[in-house]
């Protein structure tokens, strides 16, 4: 007990680490995934070509590959990023593609008479995307962007082989310090994963059964 | 929803403007690259010497590289031979009719999908051997490749399976088969069949995933490229760094691309036969705990 005492400063800044990490690039995945997939289903096609590129091609890199070239290969562009600012930005561009995935599934879950019937009133492409498809559509892919911000969650761990200290660089700290307190350990931090998934679970499908559009 | 029902197709007009913003489009796309590759070449990144490393058998980097692609397809293959395995004796135990299996075996499913697979990782690396079990990194970065996928493979075998209509399984209990048997010549090979694209999917994020070797220093690709730059530092500095790197990234994408082209054809192939599998690959009963299949592995 007096272990996880003493420690308690080093986890709670882990955790809060990992918590920050996670929303900024929840966020950032948020805005720019939706953004793709209104380029996904656009008039416009290398708009169409540019989206698809960028997710078939996040989607086929490894994290961690994303998280190199984003810390050692954007100072070879003279844009050096600080080691968390990369890891936000890593882990936001890579799951900006699954993102965008799971909204333009939801898009494609309107029926159809939805989008002519805007379209027959006169309103532009933008507007019934903005006014009439999207609202419904973000509906709808509760559920997979719950299982996406879970996941993304679960993968901002990767940052700790890239020296941002989150609850998984803190596991490995504290077990080499603390060779007698390892199962503790090792329970603090997956206690800190629940802490945001079991809420975050929660939350979904609380928010997934309000705004469910019963048809 | 098909997404031209959106916009009508394009007049002359909506042409001409569609032209217009493809030709800014593509003048936007072509400064950023210019703007990469300038600042690149400033930074003297672009001379062909320096990559030629990458394919200069004399230098020992191409060798290096490719032992290092098969120590990463070794330990993908492994893991997914193992997880999957595991993943359909974890899948029928969920399944089972007493409650003594079903309860631990869904315990352990809800557990390893819970937890992020480098903590299972660093758990068998840093924490096995004060119980006085030393695993490699390789045995580390395999089994918690096992036990995070088989998990999650698992709930894939699980969703195939329920997703198998009714009638099956009652007209093979019907004929009189055990139910063993009912679940290995009945049930499986359907649900096999019809999961397929999705079981290559996450074999993708398997893939994917041995990355993760990196941090805890198995020489796959990344650490390779890594040791192969600290190798070159002291004769050559960081002349060759950015291009190791950029040649390791490069075989994990084309590798992982190859494997996803794999599980299209294989889901057009398939996807005639069956019509169920896209509605079915989450049931309904399965707890959004965690990103199920087809989620962003790392």
């Amino acid at each position: 007990m007096q272990f996880l005492i003493d420690s308690f400063p080093l986890l709670w800044d882990a955790f809060l680490t990992t918590l920050s990490l996670s929303l900024l690039a929840g966020v950032l995945a948020l805005v720019l995934g939706t953004l793709l997939a209104a380029f996904r289903v656009s008039p416009i096609p290398p708009l169409r070509g540019l989206s698809t590129f960028y997710v078939e091609t996040f989607r086929n890199t490894p994290l961690t590959v994303v998280f190199f070239f984003i810390i050692f290969g954007l100072p070879q562009i003279d844009f050096a990023v600080g080691f968390f600012t990369g890891s936000v930005l890593a882990v936001g561009f890579y799951t900006a593609a699954f993102v965008c995935e799971a909204v333009r599934s939801g898009i494609n879950a309107v029926s159809a008479g939805q989008a002519e019937a805007s379209r027959a009133i006169g309103l532009t492409f933008g507007q019934s995307l903005r006014e009439v498809v999207l609202p419904q559509a973000f509906r709808s892919v509760v559920p997979p962007l719950g299982n996406v911000w879970i996941a993304m969650v679960k993968n901002t761990s990767i940052a700790a082989g890239f020296a941002v200290s989150e609850l998984t660089a803190s596991m490995q700290r504290l077990s080499n310090a603390n060779a007698g307190e390892l199962l503790l350990v090792l329970v603090a931090v997956v206690v800190g994963y629940m802490l945001i998934t079991l809420p975050s679970a929660y939350a979904i499908s609380r928010v997934e059964r309000r705004v469910a559009i019963l048809r | 929803m098909s997404a031209p029902v959106l916009f009508d197709v394009p007049g002359p007009k909506a042409r001409a403007r569609i032209r217009i913003g493809t030709a800014i489009g593509a003048l936007v796309v072509l400064a950023i690259v210019g703007f990469v590759l300038v600042r690149l070449a400033g930074n003297d990144q672009l001379d062909p010497q320096r990559w030629a490393v990458l394919f200069d058998p004399g230098s020992g980097v191409p060798q290096a590289l490719a032992e290092a692609l098969l120590r990463t397809l070794k330990v993908a293959f492994v893991g997914m031979v193992f997880a999957t395995l595991l993943g359909l004796l974890l899948a029928a135990g969920r399944l089972s009719d007493h409650r003594w299996v079903r309860i631990p075996v869904t315990t352990v499913i809800e557990f390893f999908r819970a937890i992020p697979l480098l903590v299972v990782i660093f758990a068998l690396f840093f924490i096995l051997p004060s119980f006085g079990i030393r695993l490699s990194a390789y045995a580390a970065l395999t089994g918690g490749l096992v036990l995070y996928n088989m998990a999650v493979l698992a709930e894939i075998f699980r969703a195939g399976i329920l997703s198998i209509d009714k009638g099956q399984r009652e007209a093979a209990f019907g004929i009189g088969l055990r139910k063993s048997q009912v679940m290995t010549l009945v049930l499986l090979p359907q649900a096999v069949r019809r999961m397929l694209p999705v079981l290559i999917a996450q074999l993708v994020v398997l893939l994917k995933d041995s990355s993760l070797g990196f941090i805890i220093g198995y020489f796959e690709l990344l650490r390779q490229a890594r040791s192969l730059v600290e190798f070159f530092i002291p004769q050559f500095g960081n002349q060759y760094t950015f291009q190791l790197y950029v040649g390791a990234g490069l075989i994990y994408i084309i590798v992982n691309v190859l494997l996803s082209q794999l599980a299209k054809l294989v889901e057009r192939r398939s996807s005639s036969t069956t019509t169920a599998s896209r509605n079915a690959v989450v049931p309904a009963n399965t707890p959004s705990v965690t990103g199920a299949a087809g989620g962003p592995g790392s």
